[in-house]
């Protein structure tokens, strides 16, 4: 049994603690955002943000996260209130498969709430730790850069 | 994207039917195609299936054209057997030329039933009337729709080689950049892939894969129950465990590994001597190409190369995934694969069923470059859902699953020798082609492909992949004939006939090697020549198409001006993509420090009309960093009986850091048929890449992919 806040709501989850973080969200939890893609913290596909900081949920035990406040892309914006991230990320069309967008949206948003006009060199930085296999590199770089902006000057990115 | 080993075989002139645009011609009932709903909606059923490359929106686009009606009304069915058009497989960037252009013909036809059942009714004479958003507009106004027409018997017909789409300069919505239908799902993390999909009472399994390549499952130790109350499913070979929850079935099969004994020999070659194996290798020989010149120029000039390149493979970021239920003698599959009526030929072997009782049902997953192992998964998920009928079964492979079992992309070798005369002028072209096939897709062989099918009891080895016909752009042959002018030209190919590593499309084929191995003869004759790579291009392109691809990639790089930097380099690629479809020329910078950086692309591509141009811009741009990714980091590793490359670590692929700059120019060709784009940038980048590695260090690296280490054999073979 896990205890922690989901996005805003409090849940709790009956798994053995030691069991991922990804299993219950993707599980119990009925979450679709975060996704497997290596099981080892090489791709990023499974990054959600615990107390703010971008964390692999494929390694990191649920039990871990007790009492902490976890946010997944989910929990970013609604099509009806997007976050800004994900205005600029329709606005560039950032994205192929999609299946990377995810866990790059959670790490952009974890970097822009710590610096609000990252250098191209910061955002490259940011997302390394994440894999795009289809090459929308350069268009989601854009995008980042545009909702950078459009937080900076408070209004929403499209 | 896609990657693709195309077979025209579907369309056949020689069937004494009237002809029909694209696959039309083999799907000609309408209402296949096409369904208009009373609540003012459309249904398009394409036989073509998303794999991230956006082709669902170009399609609706297509289709809201040629119907008058908004964007928005148009609603995309996922391809499903039996009732989905047959339209093979997505791939050889070909949906828009078989789909598109069916769709086009489908929708001006149903549109033009519709207009003529409204004249009938209303007496408003047809020529007379218009449609506006699926309104019918009399000269007094509305007279009607298709939602109030909307009756499925009006198309139940077949198709009219009379119909006529718009002409080019009245489409509003095809030759937009539309934003893709399906992004939306895509960063609100909304359950859109197969691996998300969730049926009730869906149970979880994994399979647990030999240590070896083809190794028997010699014994199965008892042990403790497994977590979860799993349960363990075993077919001969195949051997799986199965759980109410994911993550019991993931520890369960991490369990069940150790108390498996295997069999197991050395199947696979010297990895360190793969390009000796690749020539002494068993093999079928065939002529590509041979043009003998009368008369031929003496040759002032001879350069020889031998270009090698080790398997690669797919890399997708997300793994292969399917559910399957059976449910009496019928089972339902939802799959990403590339092509459900073929995945269902070789399931009904596999399993032993009539193909009429499976049922195929495509479902998004992950970029898909080629023939991955959708297919695969597709037959383990069917194979442990036997073992629980009526429950649906989710099998998702692990990362090495993934990297260690999919097919690649054959390793080939390419051997080149080419002269030009005195004044420069190619004069003769010699080329040899060696590798394993290019294609293993399901349900074109007599035995299957799939992979868990040769480890069943009673199960056949998958036999090595074939090439398809070089008239819909060969396998490894493909873009193998040079484009320039060359009056003397023999092009020849050896498939090998062991398959040590399963092998199969993967984005262009052969193309990256082929091209890579041209376009560096090229530099090396032009260098010969004292003429410029560019110039010394053009001066062998008869087709002004080509011609001018070449011209604007190098106006966007300035290369006329370009100034010699320490450490950088600039080179030039270009290709025809399966010399018949979208013209694409890249120009290439690279940093060479410590290991060689792509720095910056400019992509000048042809793609005839452009459905939807930014996402041809996205593909031509995302099938460039595929081809920086191959050029100078992938390679499949092996040791004498496993895959060992079966990691992010130990199979990278670019990342952020690496990323160049890249400029796309399309260059407008609306009256022109449309050529697909996914598969066009990725050979010329390699190539690009491999002259500017030359241009800023003086070596031409004849080993992809371009690291340190090759280049430092390069620089000591001289």
């Amino acid at each position: 049994m896990a205890r922690f806040t989901l996005n805003g709501t409090a849940v709790s989850v009956e798994l053995p603690g030691e069991v991922s973080l990804l299993h219950a969200l993707r599980g119990p939890l009925g979450l679709s955002g975060p996704r497997y893609g290596c099981g080892a913290e090489q791709c990023g596909s499974c990054m959600v943000l615990v107390d703010g900081a971008p964390r692999y949920a494929c390694t990191l035990a649920v039990g871990a996260v007790e009492g902490k406040a976890v946010r997944t892309v989910e929990g970013l914006g609604t099509p009806d209130a997007p976050h800004p991230l994900q205005a600029a990320f329709l606005a560039e069309q950032a994205g192929q498969c999609g299946f990377c967008l995810p866990g790059i949206l959670v790490s952009a948003a974890a970097l822009l709430e710590r610096d609000p006009d990252p250098d191209e060199a910061a955002i490259r930085a940011a997302l390394e730790p994440h894999l795009c296999r289809c090459g929308s590199h350069n268009r989601i770089l854009r995008a980042v850069r545009r909702a950078a902006r459009a937080m900076r000057e408070g209004r929403a990115a499209a | 994207m896609s990657g693709g080993a195309d077979f025209r075989g579907l369309v056949k002139p020689e069937d004494g039917r009237p002809r029909l645009p694209g696959s039309l011609h083999t799907n000609r009932r309408l209402s296949q195609w096409i369904t208009f709903h009373a609540d003012g909606r459309v249904t398009i059923r394409p036989g073509k299936v998303e794999l991230g490359q956006g082709i669902l929106t170009a399609l609706a686009q297509i289709a809201a054209d040629e119907l008058d009606v908004s964007l928005g009304r148009i609603r995309v069915q996922p391809a499903a057997t039996p009732d989905s058009p047959n339209e093979g497989v997505t791939s050889g960037s070909l949906s828009v030329q078989d789909c598109g252009t069916a769709l086009r013909h489908a929708c001006a036809n149903a549109r033009a039933i519709h207009l003529s059942v409204a004249a009938q009714k209303t007496g408003v004479p047809l020529e007379a009337l218009r449609v506006e958003d699926g309104a019918f507009l009399g000269p007094a106004g509305p007279v009607g729709s298709y939602w109030a027409q909307a009756d499925d018997a009006l198309l139940e017909c077949e198709a009219s080689p009379e119909a006529r789409p718009k002409p080019p300069a009245a489409r509003r919505v095809a030759g937009t950049s539309a934003p893709r239908l399906d992004l939306p799902d895509k960063v609100f993390g909304a359950a859109r892939f197969v691996h998300d999909l969730r049926l009730p009472g869906m149970l979880h399994a994994r399979v647990v894969r030999p240590p070896a390549r083809g190794a028997r499952l010699a014994e199965l130790r008892e042990g403790p129950p497994l977590p979860g109350g799993a349960r363990v499913v075993r077919d001969g070979s195949f051997l799986a465990v199965l759980a109410e929850a994911e993550h019991d079935a993931e520890a369960a099969a991490a369990r069940i590994a150790g108390r498996a004994r295997w069999e197991e020999a050395d199947t696979l070659p010297d990895e360190g001597a793969l390009a000796d194996w690749l020539r002494e290798a068993p093999h079928e020989h065939s002529v590509v190409v041979e043009r003998v010149a009368n008369g031929a120029a003496q040759a002032a000039h001879t350069v020889r190369g031998a270009f090698f390149r080790p398997p690669v493979a797919h890399a997708s970021v997300g793994t292969s995934c399917a559910v399957a239920r059976w449910s009496g003698e019928t089972v339902e599959v939802w799959t990403h694969s590339q092509g459900v009526y073929n995945l269902r030929t070789d399931l009904a072997k596999v399993l032993r069923v009539a193909p009429e009782r499976i049922i195929v049902r495509h479902a998004e997953g992950a970029g898909c470059y080629g023939h991955n192992g959708a297919d695969d998964v597709a037959l383990d998920a069917a194979l442990v859902a036997r073992a629980v009928p009526g429950r649906p079964v989710r099998v998702l492979w692990s990362r090495a699953e993934e990297l260690g079992w999919s097919p690649f992309s054959p390793a080939m070798l390419v051997e080149v020798e080419a002269s030009a005369d005195a004044a420069g002028n190619l004069a003769s072209w010699r080329c040899g082609i060696i590798g394993n096939g290019h294609s293993s897709r399901p349900g074109r062989l007599q035995e299957p492909t799939l992979l868990s099918g040769a480890y069943v009891e009673g199960g056949v080895p998958v036999p090595p992949s074939i090439n398809p016909p070089l008239a819909g752009g060969g396998g490894a042959e493909r873009n193998a004939v040079p484009l320039y002018r060359v009056p003397d030209l023999r092009v020849a190919a050896r498939r090998l006939t062991e398959m040590p590593l399963r092998t199969s499309a993967l984005r262009g084929l052969g193309a990256p090697v082929n091209v890579w191995a041209i376009e560096s003869t090229m530099d090396e004759l032009a260098a010969r020549a004292g003429a410029d790579p560019v110039e010394y291009r053009l001066r062998h392109l008869d087709d002004p198409r080509a011609a001018e691809v070449v011209r604007a990639a190098a106006e966007m790089a300035g290369w006329a001006g370009r100034a010699r930097r320490e450490g950088a380099g600039m080179g030039v690629g270009f290709a025809r993509y399966k010399n018949a479809a979208a013209w694409c020329a890249v120009v290439a910078e690279v940093a060479a420090e410590a290991t060689v950086r792509a720095t910056r692309l400019w992509i000048a591509a042809d793609v005839g009309e452009a459905i939807n141009p930014d996402g041809v811009a996205n593909q031509v741009e995302g099938g460039a960093l595929h081809g920086v990714s191959m050029a100078l980091k992938e390679a499949v590793r092996f040791d004498r009986r496993r895959v060992t490359s079966d990691s992010w670590e130990t199979y990278p692929i670019l990342r952020f850091s690496e990323v160049p700059a890249v400029e796309v120019r399309l260059l407008q060709r609306p009256d022109e048929p449309p050529l697909g784009a996914g598969e066009c940038a990725l050979a010329p980048t390699v190539a690009a890449l491999a002259g500017a590695i030359r241009d800023a260090l003086g070596v031409r690296v004849r080993a992809m992919p371009f690291t340190a280490e090759n280049i430092a054999a390069a620089m000591d073979a001289g």
